[in-house]
């Protein structure tokens, strides 16, 4: 299995996620790789209702989101949690890539996007660009998210 | 049914198992159906309604789903009812997702519901609209079969724009 070095908040802690999914198992595939990345779980939710009162109890750090969803659809909630707490850094995980559904997650205030099936490395690279890690990371989110459709 | 709104699912298809399940899958049959469809083992309904409306059937048996549920996990995973309907309702969105983000692309807008398991020992019935077609992947945990249902509702988007163009 691939190895990583851990990501790690700038007081050294394990980075704290929130894992947003209405599938299980996609969720159980995330908190996976989480672990993998040196992660914490800090919540799961299965919709976009519980994932804003999810955030609301863990602030997490970072809160990666599916899009379609029972109940209320990942982009609204994007919207909710960033209209409260504009540092939130939520990051799409979703199978729907096309280009308005990303800059629709983005102008509502996600900070990227990743595509399933998730791959280990691409999703590892996309938070350390999104944690500001990594200097040499392409520009923007939108960038990133074109090179994951070629 | 045309080609186009096929071909999208097809190669999503073959991409998204190729990639989760880190081998090579082949398209072993592509048939044509009219009759009622009677699922193979659990299915994952997904409806998609816009531009193109219909709805797309991912089946598979119990063992291939538990095969491919230990696949993804990357270690054996125990079988039980619901890691069962977990997987098949994740592969059928990463399938779906994948198609309707390249169809899209090529210009057809619209909405796609979370999926449902289809567990109807009756089928579901076609019509003249929506003549099914079934694809039957071969993968190295088994037989996938995917049941694409779809018409056309309305015009694309950049036909609609030519027309308003030329009015």
């Amino acid at each position: 299995m691939q190895q990583f070095a851990p990501l790690l908040r700038s007081d050294n802690q394990p980075v704290r996620y929130l894992v947003v999914d209405d599938s299980v198992f996609a969720r159980k595939n995330l908190i996976k790789m989480i672990e993998l990345f040196g992660g914490e779980v800090a919540g799961e939710a299965g919709d976009g209702l519980t994932a804003i009162a999810e955030y609301n109890r863990t602030k997490a750090d970072i809160v990666l989101m599916d899009i379609t969803m029972p109940q209320m659809e990942g982009i609204e909630a994007v919207e909710r949690i960033v209209r409260q707490h504009s540092n939130a850094r939520i990051v799409m995980v979703s199978s729907v890539g096309y280009q308005e559904n990303i800059l629709a997650a983005l102008q509502k205030g996600a900070k990227h996007f990743v595509q399933k099936p998730v791959k280990p490395e691409v999703l590892y690279e996309i938070l350390r660009y999104v944690l500001g890690d990594d200097p040499n990371a392409p520009s923007g989110p939108v960038a990133l998210a074109e090179e994951s459709h070629r | 049914m045309r080609m186009e709104l096929i071909q999208p699912f097809i190669n999503a298809a073959d991409a998204v198992f190729a990639e989760s399940l880190q081998a090579p899958t082949k398209i072993l049959d592509l048939t044509m159906e009219e009759d009622t469809y009677r699922r193979k083992g659990i299915a994952a309904l997904i409806a998609i309604k816009g531009d193109i409306e219909g709805r797309v059937i991912l089946d598979l048996a119990p063992e291939v789903a538990i095969s491919v549920a230990s696949a993804l996990a990357g270690s054996p995973v125990a079988a039980s009812e619901q890691v069962v309907r977990e997987t098949v309702c994740e592969l059928a969105n990463m399938v779906i997702g994948n198609s309707v983000t390249l169809l899209n692309d090529a210009g057809f807008r619209f909405k796609v519901f979370p999926p449902e398991i289809h567990v109807s020992e009756q089928g579901l019935s076609g019509n003249v609209e929506t003549e099914a077609m079934v694809i039957c992947i071969e993968t190295p945990c088994g037989q996938i079969y995917l049941n694409i249902a779809m018409h056309y509702l309305h015009r694309r988007r950049r036909e609609r724009d030519t027309v308003a163009a030329l009015d």
